[in-house]
């Protein structure tokens, strides 16, 4: 039997790791980023002379659930077209039997990234409001995200901002067609390999319980999704993402503190109790725009200093001109009586 | 137990069937020596290597503490306590093989009881060769750490190295000779020098005939080699971890 020095042996996985595109349009350019279950690869689409990204699994799991999974992203992705969700664009099973799909390129930063570069805070809210447009979009249409954080938003060059990783999503209601609903079923179901590379800031899928599988990433999983309530998860699951992504917007390298409105508004979106929440992501979005806009958000009562603060924020040119208009009416009177 | 069945993996297993742990507890003398050799097939070499490096024997003992802790495997029914709940094969191999060597009392009686005991005959010397051929040395390895490291890693290149002989072996059945010895040039010997367009030069067939051929050889192998793997994994969780350690596939 041959005997494989270290670097046959780096060569042969550097073998087997790279996808086998034999009779696939694409050409592997170079690899992007590893997950726990899979692997991102910038390729060319050599028919439409186009950069894409391939996502291939690793291996198809336990009785494919892994495979199934990845397909089924695919799926919930394309039907959710939507400038704001990353568009797909092909998905099948690779000449050596791994799955994958290809996507929109997204050369862009994720959010935690950009948002040092992010000074402003309305800006920032803004970067937020267009987070929170995507999500919107796929409750309308019945697709849960259950993975919503900064690490999954990507904002490109020109400002356009990207939902990504799909692949925890629950299908709440299927308009479409049922195959993906019933498939939704055994897609609750995680292998536990990624659970050991996963850690940290990384999404975690950790033990069964006994309603589901917990899946999601600490800090920004609902605490119903955190106790594996599969079953009972909506769209105020995501929301409670949400509000913990609005919040790490604030912590470093933000100069200021987070506005006590906004501490509101964060603290209802991230309420123990789904109840508690917002409504929808439609309605956390329109109490960030008022705040952006002056105006009394719904989730603070706000005393009489504040509000004669907001309304001098709200108001300042006018204030300002007004009171510069007065001060020059006295300067003059008191020119005038001299 | 025949010679070439102990060195080479021995009959292999259907892929389907889970594991080499529940065929070596089965109640049939067949299946259960077949799956030892499965086995041992894979881990005599990181064993013995093991031994020598982390008890510090000289190769005469390491031979037969590597043989001895085989025997005592099937003979005491070792397999049949170990729980893949709680560890991977690997690592509870490793142990055992740690008790072992650490047990002198179980080592005299294995010295008493090999002499009636059928040695197999293993291929000690290459196992040697390899050995001065790494770049760990006895003195250089500080940690357990680092042991388990060593281990992981022989374990993995005796994995390579029996996928590579099954790789070499098809090849030979299919016709297809040519395809391997590209494969060895490229990616078993190759330097960062060799290039496709070398190879189709030295081989004298087209560029797009050399790229097929190592893409067909690529493939074979992975698959080989997940399906050595998945024979002497315990579940299918144990499987997905170890092909991670095996191939790399960490998150990086």
């Amino acid at each position: 039997m041959k005997f494989l020095s270290d670097k046959s042996i780096e060569r042969l996985r550097a073998s087997a790791d790279a996808p086998d595109l034999e009779g696939r349009r694409y050409r592997l350019l170079e690899r992007v980023a590893r997950g726990g279950m899979g692997v991102v690869y910038a390729a060319e689409d050599a028919k439409l002379e186009r950069r894409v990204a391939l996502k291939v699994l690793d291996l198809p799991g336990k009785n494919g659930e892994l495979a199934k999974r990845l397909i089924r992203e695919a799926r919930v992705l394309a039907r959710l077209e939507h400038p704001g969700i990353v568009p797909v664009h092909d998905v099948g099973t690779l000449a050596d039997g791994r799955v994958f799909y290809t996507m929109k390129f997204v050369e862009g930063q994720r959010l935690d990234k950009h948002l040092a570069a992010v000074d402003s805070l309305p800006d920032r809210l803004r970067l937020f409001l267009r987070i929170c447009e995507g999500v919107a979009f796929a409750h309308a249409r019945g697709v849960l995200h259950r993975d919503l954080k900064p690490a999954n938003i990507m904002v490109g060059p020109f400002g356009e901002v990207l939902v990504m990783d799909w692949g925890l999503a629950k299908i709440l209601r299927d308009g479409a067609g049922q195959a993906a609903a019933d498939e939704d079923a055994e897609a609750t179901v995680m292998e536990s390999a990624a659970r050991e590379a996963a850690s940290g800031n990384t999404t975690q899928i950790s033990e069964a319980t006994g309603h589901g599988t917990v899946m999601g990433t600490p800090g920004y999983m609902s605490p119903e999704q955190a106790r594996g309530d599969v079953e009972h998860l909506d769209a105020r699951s995501d929301l409670y993402s949400l509000g913990a992504i609005l919040r790490s917007m604030f912590v470093a390298p933000m100069k200021y503190r987070m506005p006590r409105p906004l501490e509101a508004i964060c603290a209802k979106a991230t309420a123990e109790t789904p109840a508690l929440r917002y409504e929808s992501v439609t309605q956390l979005a329109q109490d960030v725009s008022r705040y952006l806009d002056g105006l009394p958000v719904t989730a603070h009562r706000e005393n009489m200093f504040e509000r004669s603060g907001r309304l001098y924020r709200r108001y300042q040119t006018a204030i300002l001109l007004i009171a510069a208009y007065l001060v020059m009416r006295v300067l003059i009177l008191l020119f005038l009586k001299r | 137990m025949s010679q070439n069945a102990f060195t080479q993996g021995g009959g292999r297993f259907p892929v389907t069937r889970w594991s080499v742990v529940e065929a070596a507890r089965s109640q049939n003398p067949a299946e259960r020596a077949r799956a030892l050799e499965t086995l041992f097939g894979a881990y005599w070499k990181p064993v013995y290597k093991y031994v020598r490096l982390r008890w510090n024997r000289p190769p005469e003992d390491a031979q037969d503490l590597t043989q001895g802790f085989f025997m005592e495997l099937l003979e005491r029914g070792l397999l049949a306590r170990f729980d893949p709940q709680k560890s991977r094969l690997r690592t509870y191999l490793r142990l055992c093989v740690d008790s072992f060597a650490a047990n002198t009392e179980k080592a005299a009686r294995r010295q008493k009881r090999g002499g009636n005991a059928a040695h197999v005959p293993l291929d000690f010397a290459d196992a040697e060769a390899e050995l001065r051929s790494t770049s760990m040395n006895p003195a250089a390895i500080p940690s357990p750490e680092s042991l388990e490291e060593f281990f992981e890693k022989e374990w993995i290149r005796s994995l390579f190295a029996l996928a590579v002989e099954d790789l070499r072996k098809l090849c030979v059945e299919r016709e297809r000779e040519k395809t391997f010895h590209l494969f060895e040039a490229y990616d078993l010997d190759g330097s960062d020098d060799v290039s496709y367009e070398q190879l189709s030069s030295d081989y004298g067939i087209p560029v797009t005939d050399v790229t097929n051929a190592l893409a067909w050889a690529r493939r074979e192998f992975r698959r080989i080699a997940l399906e050595r793997l998945q024979e002497i994994c315990a579940s299918e969780e144990e499987f997905q971890r170890e092909a991670r350690a095996v191939f790399g596939w960490g998150v990086k």
